[in-house]
């Protein structure tokens, strides 16, 4: 008579499996701990990126509004615009509570290299205060004068010309002088000069035509709302 | 650590290994940010960091790879610690940050810091090993500058143009007259093509007149062993 030896039960897994399951929980681990390492930085190092960010953001408020004009926390008053407005954030500069001036970014899509973003300053008078371009893509040395820290003109940069320039009518725009404009272009680079001038100029009176309604409307409220309606409804 | 391995180190990265002449790896930051010499120095200062952090990471962790996974932690290591360098410069150097914009990321698909990782970092021990990664990024750096400094003076006649971004005080040289038109190919992508190809000639006839004066010295190890250009 034999006795049947039962098999002992597989102490390990499955070779295969063992193989397959190593290195996955050793990426696993791997994944775990980096993603803790970007998470902890992130999260040390947010404040200090926001302030830098809003630090960044008044140095070029500062070049087309000076900081004596207003008394209110500019950042935190601000409002959007709906989409179809081609503006995005208004700051509204006050002194003593009275509207001073407002501070919106808009942009051109059809530049040479794309997309353009302007900021401008737009006083109670309905004058243009100042205005930058912070970002584009136009080419190195022909097209990038727009912004003034490219222009080769120190004395006199292109952008400057909008400063003082009465804001156009509601729906009407802005155009350069080859288009029958009033405003300078640069010969060679007409594309740029065009997008700007154009962008700005919508803007402009866009934020003229709904001046007292923008300063009235509470903060991080949307303008425009009906029209944005409106035009989903369509 | 022994002081011959060093010196192989830095003569590697600066010269017969250099990621730029030899090895033709990490086009991508040498085709984009190498319009003026200090964003070309400064995104090459970011990579040298870039290289030493992950190689000394690769280096420490190398024990606890997976063979078969060394790769996707290598690019999740290389991956994360850009990560932090990232919100580093954009917590603390944030006129750096905004001059260096999109391209600190992109230090992340510079295959060289990826081949340093594989080739040296996951054989080598951690202080060799940072030392490499430090010296690779050297030797790009010189790469970029003398790039950028060619192309900025072709293209618009002024060197160190940026600089009052970083140090206020500072101020751009004219070394052209400001009435030089400017050579506008010198600045877009191609003319990036045109002179690191200048480069790589001259370097070749460097080698080249070195190994014919010393005719009995074995050849150095990267006249151009075809190296695959990706990136």
């Amino acid at each position: 008579m034999t006795t049947e030896t039962v098999p002992p039960p597989p102490a390990r897994l499955p070779a295969p499996l063992r193989s397959a399951l190593i290195p996955a929980l050793g990426l696993a681990a791997f994944t775990l701990a980096f993603t803790a390492l970007m998470a902890f930085t992130y999260d040390a190092t947010r404040e200090r990126i926001a302030a830098a960010g809003e630090a960044q953001q008044m140095r070029l408020i500062d070049e087309i509004l000076p900081r004596g004009q207003y008394d209110n926390a500019l950042l935190k008053d601000a409002v959007t615009a709906a989409p179809p407005a081609g503006i995005k954030r208004i700051w509204r500069a006050r002194r003593g509570g009275a509207p001073v001036a407002l501070v919106f970014e808009t942009f051109a899509n059809d530049g040479y290299g794309g997309r353009i973003e302007l900021i401008a300053s737009l006083g109670i008078d309905g004058k243009i205060g100042g205005v930058r371009v912070t970002s584009h893509k136009e080419t190195p040395g022909l097209g990038d004068y727009i912004d003034p820290a490219r222009d080769r003109d120190k004395a006199r940069p292109w952008i400057g010309q909008f400063t003082g320039a009465e804001a156009p009518p509601p729906q009407a725009t802005w155009a350069v002088k080859k288009d029958g404009g009033t405003f300078d272009y640069r010969s060679g680079a007409t594309i740029s000069a065009r997008a700007v001038t154009r962008a700005l100029g919508q803007g402009a009176a866009w934020a003229a035509a709904r001046r007292d309604e923008i300063f009235a409307a509470p903060t991080g409220s949307l303008i425009d709302a009906d029209a944005q309606r409106e035009r989903e409804q369509e | 650590m022994k002081l011959q391995h060093l010196k192989e180190s830095a003569r590697n990265g600066l010269w017969r290994q250099n990621p730029g002449l030899a090895q033709i790896l990490g086009l991508c930051p040498i085709l984009a940010i190498s319009t003026n010499i200090v964003n070309a120095v400064s995104l090459g200062l970011a990579t040298v960091m870039a290289m030493a952090l992950s190689n000394l990471a690769i280096a420490a962790l190398r024990r606890w790879i997976a063979y078969e996974i060394r790769i996707p932690v290598f690019i999740l290591i290389i991956a994360a610690l850009v990560t932090v360098l990232d919100l580093a410069f954009n917590a603390y150097f944030h006129s750096l940050y905004l001059l260096l914009g999109i391209f600190i990321p992109l230090i992340t698909t510079n295959c060289i810091v990826l081949a340093r990782a594989e080739a040296f970092a996951a054989k080598n021990g951690a202080l060799e090993s940072t030392f490499d990664g430090i010296m690779m990024g050297l030797g790009l750096v010189w790469v970029l500058a003398l790039l950028g400094a060619l192309r900025e003076l072709l293209g618009s006649g002024t060197l160190f143009s940026g600089i009052d971004m970083l140090v206020p005080e500072l101020s751009a040289i004219q070394v052209f007259s400001s009435d030089y038109p400017g050579f506008l190919l010198a600045i877009l992508p191609p003319g990036a093509f045109f002179i690191l190809g200048c480069l790589i000639a001259a370097y070749n006839a460097i080698n080249a007149h070195r190994a014919a004066r010393t005719p009995h010295a074995p050849l150095p190890a990267a006249l151009p062993q075809a190296a695959a250009a990706t990136n």
